[in-house]
């Protein structure tokens, strides 16, 4: 039998991995996707939590994390193609018309 | 060694592999293919955990709606002619110094920590009567918000990718 603690290094590990794709990767879409796998690893501990301690409220709260994401995904890509459109580049580091 | 075990490595391989590949990859296309690996492998594992309804959630939202989505952008962002599908990396010492602190702290709390969890996996025979009873009394505010952000979000996109109109 898999212990709690199996999936909570499982998803932490995915998480880490999320966060190293969003510290340094140039690309946008990139960064987005690692975005998408941290949502996915703290669904996972959600969900593993709710199994062990035999409450479905840890579930409803992964299908709200899920619409967020599906929220987040529809805007986030609509910001990343104005913006491809304005500056022809999705690499985040050229994007810096707020720096000075 | 158990059924259950071996399943359970199996997902845990596929999801990290596949979550791997998305961060290395040089390729943008191998990331969001590889990315599809890895949400086959969180819903595989959401089966194990006894989660179905959860499990369907998840291939139909991230596999059949966010990757599709993800995949439009790459298209569109992407100059699929010129070769420009390469992406690189920036500041890697920091990232490095950075995602260390992290994973030694989240990996010191789930160690140190001492989980009040049930002796063994819990089982219901189904967890989508649960959930749907759940949405439609506890949680029925959040639930008609979540619909009103779904709404607005999906104006919102519209409006934001929308090319400007000529005044």
């Amino acid at each position: 039998m898999i212990d709690l603690n199996s999936y909570l290094i499982l998803s932490a590990s995915v998480f880490v991995l999320g966060v190293i794709g969003v510290v340094t990767r140039r690309n946008a879409i990139i960064v987005f996707m690692s975005i998408e796998l941290m949502l996915n690893s703290v669904n996972l501990t959600l969900v593993a939590f709710s199994s062990f301690l035999g409450d479905a409220t840890g579930q409803i709260l992964v299908f709200f994390v899920m619409t967020i994401a599906a929220a987040e995904a529809a805007v986030g890509l609509a910001i990343v193609i104005a913006l491809f459109r304005n500056k022809q580049t999705v690499n985040i580091d050229e994007i810096n018309i707020l720096k000075w | 060694m158990e059924l259950t075990t071996i399943v359970f490595y199996v997902f845990a391989a596929i999801t990290l592999i596949a979550g791997a590949i998305v961060v290395f990859s040089r390729s943008i296309v191998y990331s969001a293919f590889a990315l599809l690996f890895a949400f086959f492998g969180v819903a595989g594992l959401y089966v194990l955990l006894m989660a179905d309804f959860l499990a369907v959630t998840q291939l139909m939202i991230y596999v059949g709606a966010i990757l599709v989505l993800l995949i439009f952008g790459v298209m569109l962002t992407t100059r699929v002619i010129d070769v420009q599908m390469r992406t690189g990396t920036i500041h890697v010492l920091p990232a490095l110094l950075i995602v260390a602190a992290l994973a030694g702290v989240l990996v010191h709390v789930l160690v140190s920590t001492d989980w009040k969890v049930l002796p063994e996996l819990f089982t219901p025979e189904e967890t989508a009567p649960q959930i749907g009873t759940a949405l439609l009394t506890t949680y029925v505010l959040p639930f008609e918000v979540a619909s009103v952000i779904l709404l607005v979000a999906l104006i919102g996109a519209a409006m934001i990718a929308r090319r400007e109109r000529k005044v």
